[in-house]
């Protein structure tokens, strides 16, 4: 089922890609490329079949809750784009 | 010195035959000479590899050295290392320095392994070729117009080219294996769960699992030893007793049940290909093992479903890099949902892009049961396929890839033709099993072919064996690229 170019810039929306027009024209033919090869999984018949999730059946662990952590923002802020008094400084988004 | 194993190098350096200063320095000076060529690498940084060494000598001269103490490792540079630029390949992290080590990395930084740099790769780990990286392509040094493989192309070439005794990479669809192959060595995907994800960058979580990259098997079991292992912080890190992979390198293979899958060895494979490993069969029937023809029905919708449960795992956890706490942050932006869309168009490459906008849309409402959902049935069919198949044989051989490596560039504009040549190797990552590649010969162009050894859950050991048995019997794995004396 072809994706529309709508679609596709919906999909980059919700990624938060920003796309140009151009780029997204682009992007719907091979995507729909790609979705032609994905689309050879409705030749077979998975009914009844137990979706599998993981390789391995592991149980969550669990830990005993105490603190493990040191606390390290500085050295964690020191790669950050913009900090600010320990803050990660992003654009105002509460008027 | 540039063909010796890491057993070799390791009696030599306890013999303080050579010193690890020696064996790094010797190392730095032919990446100095050959990897311009090659670019098999992101980062060198010769004053912190220098300084491992030191300490590693230390270490020796103290009498507490163990098997890799000394030796020179190249990382994947998908793996955080403390204090070293880890780009995942991407404008997003080009200048991004870890603030902690992966798992790996502690392990083995205890063993006393030196880091000798961090090798390119395909952004963030997505591609077959290491075509999409931001610093370049890197060169197969047996032919520096053709693609080493990917994802782990870098660490492939290094070995390869001798830059570096062995190296690590990641494997979630073929990233260990495909490369190995097509640049004529060794690799290794461990059982899923074996070795720590821990500050191995994430791609595909339920798929990525870090392995090692070296001359032959043998090295192989001694970088598998120092890398797996429990680690709590990875989730799905399994709890199992150590396991010496270099115990068992002995046994002979009289009566090992070598299973041949049909649906490999049909239209797609290459006839050179098709040649050198019916000749690597060959090899096995002779030294013993006994070949068993089976079938892997559904490995025909391996790609189709990888190519959905892997970019849909992707764009979840690339949602982090949003340009908030780490890595690129456009220059100008009008509000925040803004900068979050021009940091991500912009740090990320165009295949990158395409796998995120792919999973995004398998995991969009309405879609979800259509292809997510098929997508983890069909990865229960692949994995009964090997259940069944492991009934019938000890260990599963046949084609690493479909051909010899490719020319760069000529699958670059064409995201099917090269999802498509993950044909043999995504089974082993969607179930969970471990897979191996060996060279095994040589076909068009004087390129190297490899071979797939494939076992069942924790059946490492037993592959490694196999692997080593054949090399001892052959030299293919020998053999060095012209050009790289």
């Amino acid at each position: 089922m072809p994706l529309s170019l709508p679609e596709v810039k919906r999909i980059a929306w919700l990624a938060r890609i920003e796309i140009t027009d151009a780029d997204a024209a682009a992007a719907q033919g091979q995507l729909n490329g790609i979705f032609g090869l994905i689309e050879q999984m409705q030749s077979v018949d998975t009914a009844g079949v137990e979706p599998m999730a993981h390789a391995q059946d592991v149980v969550q662990r669990l830990r005993d809750d105490r603190v493990t952590e040191a606390d390290q923002h500085a050295l964690f802020q020191t790669i950050a784009p913009q900090v600010e008094d320990g803050l990660y400084l992003v654009p105002k988004v509460i008027e | 010195m540039v063909n010796l194993t890491l057993k070799q190098l390791s009696l030599m350096l306890a013999q303080k035959q050579l010193s690890s200063v020696e064996l790094t320095q010797s190392c730095l000076a032919r990446i100095a000479r050959l990897d311009p060529g090659l670019n098999a690498f992101v980062t060198v940084d010769a004053e912190k590899s220098l300084a491992q060494a030191r300490a590693a000598d230390a270490l020796i001269a103290a009498g507490r050295a163990q098997p890799l103490t000394g030796i020179p490792v190249a990382h994947k540079d998908i793996f955080c290392a403390r204090g070293w630029r880890t780009t995942c390949g991407s404008k997003m992290l080009a200048n991004f320095i870890s603030p902690y080590d992966a798992h790996v990395v502690e392990k083995l930084n205890a063993a006393g392994a030196v880091l000798l740099g961090k090798t390119n790769m395909d952004e963030f780990a997505m591609g077959s070729s290491t075509e999409t990286c931001y610093f370049g392509p890197v060169k197969n040094p047996w032919d520096r117009t053709r693609v080493p493989g990917g994802s782990s192309g870098g660490s492939a070439a290094a070995v390869a080219a001798r830059l570096a005794p062995a190296a690590i990479g990641t494997d979630t669809g073929g990233s260990i294996r495909q490369p190995a192959a097509l640049s004529g060595i060794c690799g290794l995907k461990p059982t899923y769960g074996v070795v720590s994800r821990y500050g191995m960058i994430a791609f595909a979580s339920s798929l990525d699992q870090g392995g090692p990259m070296a001359k032959s098997a043998e090295d192989l079991a001694l970088m598998l030893n120092a890398m797996a292992g429990f680690d709590a912080r990875d989730s799905t890190s399994l709890e199992r007793p150590a396991e010496d992979y270099a115990a068992a390198l002995g046994q002979p293979l009289a009566g090992l049940r070598i299973g041949v899958p049909r649906e490999y060895f049909g239209a797609g494979l290459s006839a050179d290909v098709a040649d050198a490993v019916e000749a690597a069969l060959a090899q096995f029937e002779k030294l013993g093992a006994k070949r068993v023809s089976i079938s892997l029905p559904n490995s025909g919708l391996s790609v189709p479903a990888y190519y959905v449960i892997a970019p849909a795992e992707a764009s979840s956890n690339l949602s982090r890099f949003d340009g908030v706490r780490y890595g690129y942050r456009a220059p100008e932006y009008a509000d925040l949902a803004d900068m979050y869309c021009k940091s991500r168009a912009q740090g990320f490459g165009a295949e990158v892009k395409r796998r995120i906008l792919v999973g995004t849309y398998v995991l969009s409402h309405g879609y979800y049961d259509a292809y997510y959902l098929k997508a983890q049935k069909i990865r229960r069919l692949i994995a009964q396929d090997f259940a069944a198949a492991y009934g019938q044989c000890d260990l599963i051989l046949g084609p690493t890839t479909p051909s010899v490596a490719f020319a760069i560039g000529a699958k670059v504009a064409d995201p099917v033709q090269m999802y498509l040549i993950d044909i043999y190797t995504v089974a082993a990552n969607l179930a969970g099993l471990p897979a191996m590649s060996i060279p095994c010969g040589f076909g068009e162009g004087g390129l190297p072919v490899g071979l797939q050894i494939a076992g069942n859950y924790f059946s490492e050991a037993k592959m490694l064996n196999a692997a080593h048995q054949y090399q001892l019997a052959t030299d293919w794995h020998l053999r060095q690229p012209a050009g790289t004396e």
